[in-house]
């Protein structure tokens, strides 16, 4: 229904373009444009200006150390920072983080967001208490687990450990972090799952059983099928978020052991190294990753962006 | 197919509300039978019990003969067409209507051949790769029943499958549902709160009433011997008439005049020992215009004259509409019909008096009109309880 009224205008508008526009259509325009403009404006310059200047960086040798030789070298960043082994390990760090993770929490979140969705008692309590975790500032949850972790005091080391420390090697250590990850955002991925199941309607689930579905081919036939666009977004936002992951590490191991993701690896250069010009190469480059991932989620996953409510998909 | 038997069904909620209470109900194989009643009267929490998508607290559901209280929907073998159609949205149409074969672990083969002939009754086969978003109401309706009759399932269970429908839709779809269900000879429960779709479709209606059975019966029956004044109320349109009377030695002081019974209902309210204070019913259709009434008929009947209030000229019939000075009969049962009619809404909706006349009747609008009326067809009702008076099944 919507779709029909939607369209409508389309396609009685002229294909013309300005000319055929009336006078009325265009002061219409004019006013519409005028009051997007504030906004515009003010994205331009939180987003925009600050984007242009890192690429501005990037292009340039700038190290705050030798401030005398900064000059124009066009891509020399680009090539230095890709052809560097430190630079594709965090990357690859970062992907198995992000990979991982994202996969644990959808399948934890959708249990959760199941339990919510069907809780009939308690329903305020079942949800403040899942969504307790979410609500802790990271690094503090960051440090918990540091120190839970952390040989002779913390309870977890002691208890799991035994004399190793896993915090100094490697494949421990990044296991710690996804448990840390995965802890810490899971209610997340619940809360987004769980705005989905709420658009597959008991109907939908009562006809599914009267066709002969069990529980577990209601799940998969129906529920998920149609919450589709609600766990590509959730997917979306957590992979995004997950890319950039920086305080637990920070935290944990400091990207000691080849634990390094890219945004450490970023913060090494750029703040702790000062050099602004390979600093900046490293951002964008997440930036193009990040943008990349975006793409593919939306283009060829078909998610819909959020805030664009596509109707026919329903 | 499958007879369906309801023995003393009851579903109790956990809070205590009592949804469906006591019911009986024997549905014979291939037999077509509707559940209707005003919202809230667990029709379809009947329905959802014989479904199994609702726990039945207690009685005994037999499908076959046999107990299937405690079986799984998917494993009663019955299909169900919901109001809301229920399609699922990632498929297409072909693919909804496989979705229970596919289930079934049905092979391919025979999947597309029992699609197809379904496509084939209900003139789907050209929309079989359309999503069911690009469908019309209507063809999103028959969708709906394609995926219930694919499978040949033992009964269908129909759940106002034709309330989203616009209305001339729905007239079609009335039909072609009759006749499908003819066609397939399988055992039906229709749920509608529409006493229209009622009276046409089944072969036997139930009247329900907050939970509680009222009448069971041919439509014709239901209409011609109600129980009670519900029943009376709720089958037929426009429904009957009431207004309250006095019965005294075969004598009835009404509103409409005093009129004297004939035999054979004055024999009937004796033998069902009726109250001075009664409740007289008469449809719209045993009024007429008194001057296209023959002098040897007027004596069966009785008439009284009034201003007609409005008048609706319906081609091969005329509405008349008097209003009574006195307060019409107003009774629990009738409060809740005029409640879920929603006559409580319309002012003055609720003392009027509606007759049906011949076309060539005179009658003008604001002018006075001597009308009769069948004094044999009058029904009388107890209206402490409701009961009909007249009774003559």
């Amino acid at each position: 229904m919507s779709q029909t009224v939607t369209e409508a205008p389309a396609t009685t508008e002229p294909r013309g373009g300005k000319a055929a526009l009336s006078e009325g259509k265009k002061a219409e325009r004019r006013l519409g444009l005028l009051l997007c403009a504030p906004a515009a404006i003010v994205m331009l310059a939180v987003t925009g200006y600050p984007i242009a200047y890192s690429i501005w960086l990037s292009l340039q040798r700038y190290d705050l150390r030798f401030p005398a030789e900064r000059q124009f070298v066009g891509l020399d960043n680009y090539v230095a920072v890709l052809s560097n082994s430190y630079w594709w390990t965090a990357f690859g760090t970062t992907m198995f983080l992000t990979v991982v993770s994202v996969a644990i929490e959808l399948v934890l979140g959708m249990a959760l967001a199941l339990i919510m969705h069907r809780t009939l008692v308690g329903r305020g309590l079942v949800r403040t208490v899942t969504l307790v975790p979410y609500g802790i500032v990271t690094v503090v949850a960051a440090f918990s687990w540091f120190y839970a972790w952390t040989p002779e005091t913390g309870y977890l080391a002691n208890a799991l450990a035994g004399d190793g420390a896993p915090l100094t090697e490697q494949w421990p250590s990044l296991w710690i972090i996804i448990l840390a990850e995965v802890w810490k955002t899971t209610p997340f991925m619940a809360l987004l799952l769980m705005a989905g199941l709420a658009l597959v309607p008991d109907d939908l689930l009562k006809a599914a059983s009267m066709d002969g579905a069990n529980a577990w081919q209601r799940f998969t036939k129906v529920m998920v099928p149609v919450m589709k666009p609600a766990i590509l977004v959730a997917l979306l936002f957590r992979t995004l978020d997950a890319f950039r992951i920086f305080d637990n590490i920070f935290v944990l191991t400091k990207g000691a052991n080849d634990t390094s993701s890219v945004s450490m690896q970023t913060y090494n250069n750029l703040i702790k190294g000062l050099n602004l010009g390979i600093g900046s190469t490293m951002s964008v480059l997440i930036f193009i990753t990040v943008a990349l991932i975006a793409f593919v989620f939306i283009k060829v996953f078909g998610t819909a962006a959020p805030g664009s409510d596509q109707g026919g998909k329903r | 197919m499958a007879e369906i038997v309801l023995d003393k069904v009851t579903k109790r909620y956990p809070d205590g509300a009592l949804a469906v209470s006591d019911m009986d109900i024997e549905i014979a194989d291939g037999e077509f039978v509707i559940l209707v009643g005003p919202s809230g009267c667990g029709k379809s929490t009947a329905l959802n019990m014989i479904a199994g998508l609702e726990d039945i607290s207690s009685g005994e559901l037999r499908i076959d003969g046999q107990r299937a209280n405690e079986k799984a929907p998917k494993d009663r073998d019955i299909a169900m067409v919901f109001q809301s159609y229920a399609l699922y949205p990632h498929m297409s149409v072909r693919e909804n209507m496989a979705f229970p074969l596919r289930l079934a672990k049905v092979d391919d083969a025979t999947v597309k051949q029992k699609v197809e002939e379904a496509a084939e009754i209900l003139d789907l086969t050209q929309h079989l790769d359309r999503r069911p978003s690009n469908l019309s109401g209507g063809q999103r309706q028959r969708v709906a029943m394609g995926r219930a009759i694919v499978r040949s399932p033992k009964a269908f269970l129909m759940d106002e499958p034709l309330s989203n429908l616009d209305a001339k839709l729905r007239g079609q779809m009335r039909t072609s549902v009759s006749k499908l269900q003819k066609q397939l000879g399988t055992t039906t429960v229709y749920v509608t709160h529409d006493q229209t779709e009622a009276m046409t479709l089944g072969d036997r209606v139930v009247v329900l009433r907050g939970g509680i059975v009222q009448q069971i019966g041919s439509p014709q029956f239901l209409y011609d011997h109600p129980a009670n004044l519900f029943v009376a109320g709720f089958i037929g349109s426009p429904s009957m008439n009431f207004v309250p009377a006095t019965l005294e030695e075969g004598v009835l002081k009404s509103p409409l005049g005093t009129i004297t019974l004939t035999d054979r209902v004055r024999r009937l309210a004796e033998a069902a020992d009726a109250p001075r204070e009664v409740v007289a019913g008469i449809r719209p259709e045993h009024f007429e215009d008194a001057a296209l009434v023959e002098e040897t008929h007027r004596a069966s009947g009785a008439t009284f004259t009034a201003p007609v209030d409005v008048l609706e000229s319906m081609g091969a019939e005329k509405y008349a509409y008097f209003t009574v000075e006195e307060e019409l009969a107003t009774t629990a049962e009738l409060q809740e019909l005029a409640a879920d009619a929603g006559a409580t809404d319309v002012p003055g909706g609720g003392s009027t008096i509606v007759t049906r006349l011949s076309a060539s009747s005179e009658a003008r609008e604001g002018q006075q009109l001597q009308v009769w009326f069948d004094a044999d067809r009058i029904q009388l009702f107890d209206p402490s309880s409701g009961r009909n008076l007249t009774y003559s099944g």
